[in-house]
């Protein structure tokens, strides 16, 4: 995947894309004005948009959402990933799609993102942790690539693996977790709207320690949810086990909604540390929203669970 | 002999008090990373638990050097640990918490590792206003009592690290083994000593 990212291709904005604009700016559906026209993905370049649905103001800077990272597959620390991670290769990068689908296979990442509208969109990012980021993230619907897969009407869950190959990966060869990364989601949200996969940020090709070249984020749910550098994609008929879980059962759960009443055994969920950039020794702490400030779209998914329960 | 240790000391001092000086530095040039409150708070913290197992490995050193100078700055050590422990829950009471008293009481009774580092900081507040010479005197044979309980602090300060780790728990281990040592040396110190009495 290539990117090509200059200032220009930022400000001209062609003329079709101006009129698409401006109809769905009529629709409502776009708000911003900052279309972006191009990034280049690969050779032909799919154009996204700015999704002015999910515009926040206050941006955390690039400098601080791409060298404070959780990425264990490179190191325990925070900025750890930013200092190890040029050791992946994202280029060619393959995506093995299987499970109870129709459209199977291991596709290669650069024609599978060709096939799909790419969206820019700013999401809060809630960290279990209990800090939070605001990043403009580039992606595709995951719903859109559902779509494309045909899963059949067994496959309730789909769940996802990063790669795993400790040369990439040197810390893989510690045994910090069970390798490799997984993760889960029942169906209903993985279609969600909301529910993206990520290939760029900042108007750029995301960063190897952001989990190059594709990941998940569902903003609504804990940060651990976004599984980075994903190689497969399955289709299956029971609950996953993702990987937190399976390492403390009492601590995290499969679902990981971010919920300001439901503490972690050990520390508050009630409140975050809102990582913004710039000065911020002074910042105090933030309230937590339920659902992240997503509930608008994701509430009616869990009417009648108990969320203590299905933490 | 003393007119070197005014200059052990003043070297001693200025050794402790550089952690504190690099956290002002980086704080000064934005280098804190994005989360700077949690990296003082791991700063301070760490410093604290590596202070207290200097501060404890005094008298061994001692013991195996015949060297008094190690006794002699053991109250600056021991003052130190309760400097940056005070720090540390100065930085979370007020940066992180904003001084929201009724959280930090929830905190202190909900969560264990917080309950153990409160335990732990408010055990040093007596050893801290007894290290002095005045109180040394007049306390006599109780002031070793009072002192005693530094093995009790680290004890609850490896657990506060243990339990707040989020899975790799190396570090407090690596720590905790180190604390270990210096416990299992003045049980056989003290079993020696008993031992020669008789």
């Amino acid at each position: 995947m290539k990117f090509k990212n200059t200032h220009k291709d930022y400000q001209v904005t062609d003329e079709s894309i101006y009129h698409s604009r401006r109809k769905l700016l009529k629709a409502g559906l776009l708000g911003s004005a900052g279309l972006l026209s191009s990034a280049a993905f690969g050779l032909k370049l799919p154009k996204h948009k700015v999704n002015g649905k999910f515009k926040i103001d206050e941006i955390t800077s690039e400098k601080d959402a791409t060298t404070y990272n959780n990425f264990y597959e490179f190191s325990l620390s925070k900025s750890g990933p930013s200092e190890e991670a040029h050791t992946l290769i994202t280029e060619p990068w393959t995506v093995d799609i299987s499970g109870l689908c129709e459209n199977k296979g291991k596709m290669d990442l650069n024609k599978l993102i060709m096939k799909f509208p790419i969206e820019e969109r700013i999401y809060r990012m809630r960290c279990v942790e209990a800090w939070s980021m605001v990043i403009p993230w580039m992606g595709f619907k995951l719903a859109d690539l559902i779509k494309f897969c045909k899963p059949l009407s067994s496959a309730k869950y789909v769940y996802f693996e990063t790669l795993y190959d400790p040369k990439q990966m040197p810390n893989q060869k510690g045994r910090s977790i069970p390798w490799p990364y997984r993760e889960g989601l029942r169906m209903d949200e993985a279609m969600n709207e909301l529910t993206l996969m990520v290939v760029g940020m900042y108007g750029k090709k995301i960063p190897n320690q952001n989990g190059a070249p594709l990941r998940l984020i569902v903003p609504w749910k804990y940060g651990f949810k976004g599984i980075k550098s994903i190689v497969k994609i399955k289709f299956v008929d029971q609950q996953p086990v993702n990987s937190w879980q399976a390492i403390a059962p009492d601590e995290y759960g499969f679902y990981a909604n971010v919920n300001p009443e439901v503490d972690h055994p050990r520390w508050s969920q009630a409140t975050e540390r809102r990582i913004t950039g710039g000065f911020s020794l002074f910042n105090s702490r933030i309230k937590t929203q339920m659902f992240n400030g997503y509930g608008d779209y994701v509430s009616d998914m869990y009417k009648g669970m108990d969320l203590r329960k299905f933490f | 002999m003393n007119k070197y240790l005014t200059v052990i000391k003043i070297i001693t001092f200025m050794l402790l008090m550089a952690p504190l000086a690099l956290m002002v530095w980086d704080g000064v040039h934005n280098n804190l990373t994005a989360d700077p409150i949690e990296e003082l708070l791991h700063r301070t913290g760490i410093w604290a638990l590596r202070l207290l197992l200097l501060t404890l490995a005094m008298s061994p050193l001692k013991t195996m050097t015949g060297q008094i100078v190690f006794i002699r700055l053991r109250r600056m050590l021991g003052l130190f640990t309760f400097f940056y422990a005070s720090l540390h829950l100065t930085i979370y009471v007020w940066l992180d918490l904003g001084l929201d008293w009724s959280h930090f009481l929830e905190d202190v009774v909900k969560r264990p590792y917080i309950t153990v580092g409160m335990l732990a900081w408010l055990l040093m507040v007596p050893m801290a206003i007894t290290s002095n010479r005045f109180m040394l005197k007049k306390l006599g044979k109780n002031w070793k009592k009072i002192h005693r309980m530094i093995y009790l602090v680290l004890i609850l300060a490896c657990f506060h690290f243990i339990w707040l780790v989020k899975s790799d728990i190396t570090e407090p281990l690596t720590y905790s083994g180190i604390g270990l040592i210096w416990l299992l040396f003045r049980v056989i110190e003290y079993r020696g000593k008993r031992t020669q009495n008789i």
